[in-house]
């Protein structure tokens, strides 16, 4: 909340959290405190199925650059992937 | 503080207030069981929600004398770990400030309803509870102190307002209704040195009784021992320190 930067998008996929795989319905993406990763803000990125209850929550923290890493990886693969004919 | 001859307890538990628009909430209510009565205290949890910390610094209040409780300002999530359920508010860009505000109403309501305490009571938050005990110490009545600790967003552009937080803090300077004690880290970005000078100026604009504090080497959650980045010893005793002072000087008077 301090720095107010926040998205929330519907998904589909799976993820697997404290008791094993669940489908995924939504992802949050946010630019704030961590709870973990030892800095003063991070990327941080929650996958959850919010009619699971709040448990149903595969959380992830990261510096920024590695975050832009990431996300640079991602579309990526999802060209490479494109661009070999898989589905996408 | 005891000496070490004197009787010394505290009770530490959950209870039901009633929070903004009638709501049922629950809060954790730290008191001294020594001979009382004693000052209240709200204290206002931060972003990453009703945790450990807070929980444990409402005991710190408590243990120093102040009957403290805390309320659960994402209790209308539902239930869960701190954790999960914070994520969820965070996602969703917060609560409202008109909520928290009713909140902590509620919680004032309660302490000076109980026989525990005196009469005087004060409100305290860190991070996003900084900012919402300056909106609360402006908004509701009733306040005989206030600690900001390094509440970021007080100091809001037009264009980072939101439907949740309307109004920047600071435009309900003028409505400040109790002292205000504020600590603040000079390599926090949120807020910066430079939006703590535009805070501190307002205060002098209206002609305010406040005293700021900043520390240099510290950023912001400088308190926080459980997160390793964020805490500096030193400044944290020193605040520490700062804030039983003017506590004692504002509640007990």
């Amino acid at each position: 909340m301090c720095t107010m930067i926040a998205e929330k998008v519907a998904i589909a996929g799976s993820g697997k959290g404290k008791d094993g795989w669940f489908p995924l319905a939504q992802a949050y993406v946010a630019f704030d405190h961590p709870f973990h990763y030892q800095a003063e803000h991070a990327l941080t990125l929650d996958f959850v199925n919010e009619s699971l209850g709040h448990g149903a929550r595969v959380a992830v923290e990261l510096p920024a650059g590695a975050a832009r890493l990431l996300a640079e990886r991602i579309l990526a693969a999802l060209s490479e992937a494109e661009s070999q004919g898989a589905a996408v | 503080m005891a000496n070490t001859h004197d009787y010394e307890g505290m009770v530490a538990e959950t209870v039901p207030i009633t929070g903004a628009n009638g709501d049922t909430i629950l809060a954790y209510f730290a008191r001294p069981t020594g001979p009382g009565p004693h000052p209240g205290m709200v204290f206002i949890h931060h972003l990453p929600g009703w945790d450990e910390w807070s929980k444990e610094a409402a005991r710190k209040l408590a243990y120093h004398g102040f009957a403290t409780i805390s309320p659960n300002l994402y209790h209308r999530e539902g239930n869960g770990s701190p954790e999960d359920v914070a994520a969820k508010i965070r996602a969703e860009g917060g609560v409202s400030d008109d909520q928290v505000v009713g909140d902590v109403a509620g919680a004032l309501k309660f302490l000076k309803s109980h026989p525990a305490v005196n009469g005087k009571a004060g409100c305290i938050g860190t991070c996003s509870g900084g900012r919402h005990t300056y909106l609360a110490a402006c908004r509701v009545p009733g306040f005989d102190a206030a600690v900001d600790l390094w509440g970021g967003r007080v100091v809001t552009a037009p264009e980072n307002l939101t439907a949740k937080q309307p109004v920047a803090p600071i435009d309900y300077t003028s409505s400040l209704g109790c002292p205000l004690l504020g600590l603040f880290g000079n390599d926090d970005k949120f807020p910066t040195p430079e939006e703590v000078d535009q805070h501190e100026a307002a205060l002098k604009l209206h002609g305010k009784d406040y005293e700021f504090h900043r520390y240099d080497g510290a950023g912001h959650g400088f308190f926080y021992h459980h997160f390793a980045a964020a805490y500096r010893a030193e400044a944290a005793v020193d605040g520490w320190k700062k804030v039983f002072a003017f506590l004692d000087a504002k509640l007990r008077a």
